[in-house]
């Protein structure tokens, strides 16, 4: 089920919550410019002559499999030093994309370009990402240490070169006591960090993360989410990052792209593609929400009043622009209310707008939050969350009023 | 009838001489954890006899051939002493080991040509998608369900055919249509069960296709091929019906060899020949189950 934490401290509060002062970033941000590896870009965002603001871009990509289309004109940019996610339902094509940017797959149309120079042509081994892969492909025949310093062998760099960058990033993901051990004899969670570890040495341009913490269990997870976002923080590189968890996405991303059948459906920041989503899906995969499908009955300049077919009125804030236009008159809707905009009474509220009587048929506890579900005399099923500290809980069957303001609903679209 | 397994406590006490000579013991023990103890001596579970039974259908030949080339007696059935022989007769028998050569020399070849073309054939086939790749692979099995003797019949037709001379040479080469079958089903299996990025994470971090191969790949398919090859060598080795029928004047097999002399009765330095193939395959077969332990074992 979706649930989202409402009193999460937000990224920037996570960050000064860090010890500021990582070896990592002080004692080598600096040199990381001029250090002598291939896949090394300079770390300045602001540096002159760059003809793209982007890291990656990707220019009306198609890539077809078999005849099925996995990925249908994608189109973005991902700017320097962003974590930018790739969200969406499986097979919504979202791995194809970070594929086709990490160049295991090449685009049956389009263009990828990595820091403005097209990669359409170049081979996975000559381009500047590395890529944190789901089952982490460790080299089993290797230990830590080897693994890690598996890229750098391949440049040819020195051995204490290699010792040297190598220790660094074990200290980075604390791994300095398991660099012997051989990848068969870590837990989940020690993996994906000499999974990490083996990227960031390469100090790639771009690091791709394809479902990074998927494989982990829940509290090991979180605990990755906030030492990913950390590690992101420090160093300033670029992360593209596909999930499907749209929490995990909302916590960590600078900028989401949310998927669906091999189109991209929105691009925005967190708090953009939760609070204004711009389809009905999004609305209704991005956390928990009520959906009312209906049409416009009257609009004025500042509010739409919405016929539902189940027979209730709303009245919406009018939207700008939507996705598919000015809404007008007759135009078919989507209403999507989140549960926690919603306000529960046990009598009627003084106001009648978006104001109706139901019937409490289920209650769910959920620590921070407990979640209602509430019948409507129209038959409509509503969820309502409210914080676990409300001062009366009412009683399952005990008919109640749910109203929620015009400006805490969105109308959308409907396609 | 009584399962003999079922314990049973009230068995009545058992005969004077045995209660005689467990009275000493009867001094510490009460009688009923004797009387137990006796019982449990005797509870085999039918799954234990049924064991016993397939272990004596299957080895009690081998353990009869056994004794048979350490008796006297180079003609009859009865024990009439001791010997080792046949075992000397057979060291000095030029013929055998003239055959033994030519045997390693056609497993050594074929197992080591199908080896390369075997993992490069399982690895290509999981790699690569390409038109009439599930014909290829019905195809390239299809040397572990032929009959022997259909393959043999067919080359040796096939060799007339194009007139070419038979030899050590061809023995090889219709080996080697069977090892690498064999080679390559169970590299496949193995990298089946590999991480489907392996490659992918190779040159992700900069590894060349060949080097990704070569580092990465190779040594973790390592296991797989040895075990292919020594599956393919010992079946080399075993063959008698394809390498009769491809062999040209002189390449005489092992195989061949036994089967030449055993026409004319068997004797008992074939049986001291036989006891030994049997103890070196024993062995190649304990060294390899050694080494894939020691390997499994150490990540641990």
């Amino acid at each position: 089920m979706l649930c989202i934490e409402f009193n999460r401290p937000t990224r920037r509060q996570l960050v000064t919550a860090l010890n500021p002062h990582r070896p990592f970033i002080h004692a080598h941000h600096p040199t990381r410019g001029n250090a002598p590896m291939l896949q090394t870009a300079p770390p300045n965002a602001d540096l002159a002559g760059r003809e793209s603001e982007f890291d990656v871009e990707l220019r009306k990509v198609f890539k077809v499999f078999n005849g099925e289309t996995a990925v249908r004109g994608v189109e973005f940019g991902i700017r320097r030093g962003e974590f930018f996610s790739i969200l969406g339902p499986s097979g919504c094509g979202k791995t194809t994309t970070l594929r086709l940017i990490g160049g295991f797959e090449m685009p049956s149309a389009g263009e990828v370009l990595i820091r403005g120079q097209s990669m359409t042509q170049v081979p996975a081994y000559r381009r500047p990402v590395n890529t944190v892969f789901q089952s982490y492909a460790l080299f089993d025949h290797m230990n830590v240490r080897e693994n890690i310093g598996f890229g750098l062998r391949l440049k040819k760099l020195g051995k204490a070169e290699i010792q040297s960058s190598v220790d660094e990033v074990l200290e980075l993901v604390k791994l300095e006591p398991l660099a012997t051990r051989f990848p068969k004899q870590l837990s989940g969670g020690q993996r994906q960090r000499v999974a990490l570890a083996r990227a960031l040495v390469n100090r790639p341009a771009v690091l791709l993360l394809d479902e990074p913490l998927g494989a982990l269990d829940l509290k090991l997870r979180k605990q990755m989410q906030y030492e990913l976002s950390s590690l992101h923080q420090n160093l300033g590189v670029t992360f593209v990052m596909v999930t499907h968890d749209q929490e995990e996405a909302l916590s960590m991303s600078d900028r989401i792209a949310v998927m669906r059948d091999g189109r991209i459906e929105q691009i925005g920041t967190p708090q953009e593609i939760y609070d204004a989503p711009k389809t009905p899906f999004i609305a209704d995969f991005i956390g928990d929400t009520n959906l009312f499908e209906g049409h416009v009955d009257q609009c004025d300049a500042t509010s739409l009043i919405i016929h539902t077919n189940a027979g209730l009125e709303l009245r919406v804030e009018r939207p700008e622009v939507t996705e598919g236009g000015r809404l007008d008159r007759g135009s078919a809707v989507v209403v999507s209310v989140r549960p926690e905009k919603i306000d529960l009474h046990l009598y009627p509220a003084e106001t009648t707008t978006n104001t109706f009587e139901g019937r409490l048929t289920h209650t769910m506890y959920l620590g921070t939050h407990i979640q209602f579900t509430i019948e409507l005399l129209s038959g409509a099923v509503l969820t309502v969350r409210q914080p676990s500290n409300m001062a009366e809980h009412p009683a399952i069957n005990t008919p109640v009023f749910v109203s929620w303001s015009p400006t805490h609903c969105l109308a959308l679209a409907a396609r | 009838m009584t399962p003999p397994d079922l314990p049973n406590p009230s068995r009545p006490s058992p005969p004077e001489s045995t209660a005689e000579s467990a009275a000493e013991p009867a001094d510490f023990l009460p009688d009923e954890s004797i009387a137990m103890a006796r019982s449990f001596k005797l509870n085999l579970s039918w799954q234990a006899i049924f064991s016993i039974v397939m272990f004596a259908f299957m080895y009690l030949p081998i353990l009869v051939l056994t004794v048979y080339s350490l008796n006297e007696s180079p003609y009859s059935a009865n024990w009439e002493g001791f010997t080792l022989e046949w075992y000397e007769r057979l060291l000095q028998d030029r013929r055998v080991f003239f055959a033994l050569r030519n045997s390693l020399t056609v497993a050594s070849c074929a197992v080591l040509i199908s080896a390369v073309l075997g993992t490069l054939m399982a690895v290509g086939l999981a790699r690569y998608r390409f038109p009439g790749k599930k014909l290829f692979l019905g195809i390239s099995y299809l040397p572990l369900i032929v009959p022997d003797i259909a393959m043999a019949v067919a080359t040796l037709v096939f060799l007339a055919a194009v007139g070419f001379p038979l030899s050590l040479g061809t023995i090889i080469a219709a080996h080697v249509v069977f090892c690498l079958a064999y080679i390559a089903i169970v590299v496949s299996t193995r990298l089946a069960d590999l991480d489907q990025n392996l490659e992918e994470a190779a040159l992700d971090l900069g590894a060349t296709p060949v080097q990704a191969f070569l580092q990465v790949l190779l040594p973790q398919l390592t296991p797989g091929i040895i075990s292919g090859c020594l599956l393919a060598f010992v079946l080399s080795m075993d063959d008698f019906l394809i390498a009769s029928f491809t062999a040209g004047a002189g390449a005489t097999t092992l195989p061949m060899e036994i089967f030449s002399r055993i026409r004319t009765g068997v004797r008992p330095d074939i049986n001291a020949l036989s006891v030994i193939l049997i103890s070196a395959s024993a062995l190649l077969a304990s060294v390899a189950e050694y080494l894939r332990y020691k390997n499994e074992a150490k990540p641990q």
